[in-house]
């Protein structure tokens, strides 16, 4: 049963065996960096080949379909076309800023990562304010998409900075406030702890209907805060070539490419964590075999990925001051509301659980 | 272990800092304070107190940066660098720094701290009561008086960005 959840602890044993305890550490610290730079690199790449797919189902095409089976190499192989290009910049940016940029991006994104419960065993960092610290992540990401934006001196990256400076911090207040709605009902903010408040039904079930209102409202700004489609005027292609990355190539475009990606993935795990019960298996079905929690978990959040994409290829684009309307006038004042509903249900008790 | 990073992350915080207020250009000075705040973050969970950590990350790295830079981005061109003050000034903050730091380190010196082994972290649920506590040890009134003060800084906020318009809507029936 344990055989696969056993391995990490294995390779614990044994690297405190072999050497000194301050140095296990350190190896044990990196082993587990690459695993996540790995998770972090493959599902950025499968990501990218997915949503062509998905675009292309929509658009009555293929889509991607030779390299590899059924094309499914086909990202790698933009990859490695993508390492080997030369990496070129403008002359008068200010080149460090200009260099740093991606990292910000990236590097926010990977921390986020290392907070998800993908099983009960498999959690890097079981922070007791994991919620709490996924939001402050997040924010934290933004100062790159400023940075590359201002330091490229290009107006069109500039302008698509500034956009997205506004988008992202207008839209953190809807997703911090939905996500406080459903702790309301967890009475935590530690990932693991929700997972297990969630055993007697799943928080989108156990909330009713406060939860699915704080799930459309967390949907829609989650949406914003990846800079997608409905939300992309950060690049909007038809009006700022190709916004806040325009001075970017090979690879360091690349990384902001994958960490758009991978923010699309969080977002969804989010949703995934804190909606429908992370590595729980629906009724309980799978409970005796706790390796297939990976599964249930990539599942639903796939699901999610899939559900914007789907927003992605059907809604027309907002403009600048519908965007910001859209947030102050609609999205925060039911959200405000809808944490007064969902107190009032958790004070009377009116929760489904099982 | 904790001893080597916390001497890293204090590196970090020196280098950092004397970069930020000597470069010249406005935008680099804002990332190097950045960083000077994110590791500041990190000594916060050296010492597993992850809600300050984490509070320090939203309101200063990802709220007061970002808008610092925001700031930055709409009046600054990428070419301008800012000017060197004079000599007289620049002694006159000297002076004023190393009165501020002696003050300082004199307190810090002659203070003795205890040394407390318990590795007990404060959950969120401590600081909600304790904020909403109105005994001994609670923080209900500054609470209040601060929320006062935000509410009064919105209401601020919105008259100045609508200014035009609300005094325009007063003065039409007259």
């Amino acid at each position: 049963m344990n055989s696969a959840l056993s391995i990490t602890k294995n390779i614990h044993d044994w690297l405190y065996e072999i050497m000194p305890e301050g140095v296990a550490n350190i190896v044990e610290m990196v082993l587990i960096a690459l695993v996540y730079l790995g998770i972090f690199a493959i599902a950025g790449l499968f990501l990218v080949l997915l949503e062509r797919r998905v675009a292309a189902w929509f658009q009555l095409r293929i889509g991607p379909n030779r390299v590899g089976f059924k094309g499914l190499l086909q990202t790698m192989a933009d990859a490695i076309k993508l390492l080997s290009k030369e990496l070129t910049g403008t002359e008068k940016a200010d080149k460090l800023l200009y260099n740093l940029a991606p990292y910000f991006v990236i590097i926010s994104s990977l921390m986020a990562l290392s907070v998800f419960p993908f099983t009960r065993e498999f959690q890097a960092f079981d922070i007791n304010i994991g919620i709490f610290f996924l939001i402050a992540i997040s924010s934290i990401g933004v100062i790159g998409i400023l940075l590359g934006g201002w330091s490229s001196n290009n107006k069109f990256a500039m302008i698509g900075a500034m956009r997205s400076g506004v988008q992202t911090i207008s839209y953190e207040l809807s997703i911090g406030l939905s996500l406080l709605t459903m702790v309301i009902i967890t009475g935590s903010l530690q990932l693991s702890e929700i997972v297990e408040v969630q055993k007697s039904g799943w928080l989108i079930v156990q909330g009713h209907i406060p939860a699915v209102i704080a799930f459309m409202i967390y949907m829609i700004a989650g949406t914003a805060e990846t800079n997608r489609a409905p939300f992309d005027m950060v690049e909007a292609e038809s009006e700022l070539g190709a916004g806040f990355h325009t001075e970017y190539s090979g690879m360091k475009f690349a990384y902001f490419f994958l960490a758009e990606f991978i923010n699309m993935f969080i977002i969804a795990a989010i949703a995934t964590t804190v909606f429908f019960g992370a590595w729980l298996s629906p009724f309980g079905i799978t409970e005796s075999i706790p390796v297939l929690g990976v599964f249930w978990f990539l599942l639903k959040t796939l699901i999610l990925v899939f559900l914007m994409m789907w927003f992605r290829w059907t809604f027309p684009r907002l403009r600048v001051d519908q965007l910001l309307t859209l947030e102050w006038k609609y999205l925060l004042p039911i959200n405000l509301v809808n944490i007064v509903i969902m107190a009032l249900l958790v004070w009377h008790n009116l929760t489904i659980s099982f | 272990m904790e001893r080597i990073i916390f001497y890293c992350l204090a590196a970090v915080i020196i280098v950092f800092a004397i970069a930020s207020v000597t470069s010249r250009k406005m935008l680099r000075s804002v990332i190097y304070l950045s960083f000077v705040l994110i590791s500041i973050a990190g000594i916060f969970f050296l010492i597993d107190y992850n809600f300050l950590a984490a509070i320090q990350l939203t309101v200063y790295a990802g709220g007061i940066v970002v808008l610092i830079i925001f700031s930055v981005l709409l009046v600054h061109h990428i070419e301008m660098e800012l000017e060197m003050a004079k000599t007289s000034q620049k002694i006159l903050t000297a002076i004023g720094c190393l009165t501020g730091l002696s003050v300082f380190l004199t307190a810090i010196y002659s203070f003795e701290f205890n040394e407390i082994n318990n590795s007990l972290t404060t959950t969120t649920e401590d600081i909600g009561t304790g904020l909403l506590s109105y005994k001994a040890g609670g923080f209900i009134l500054p609470f209040e008086v601060i929320s006062v003060l935000l509410l009064a800084a919105m209401i601020g906020a919105i008259v100045i960005a609508k200014g035009k318009k609300l005094t325009e809507k007063n003065n039409d029936p007259q």
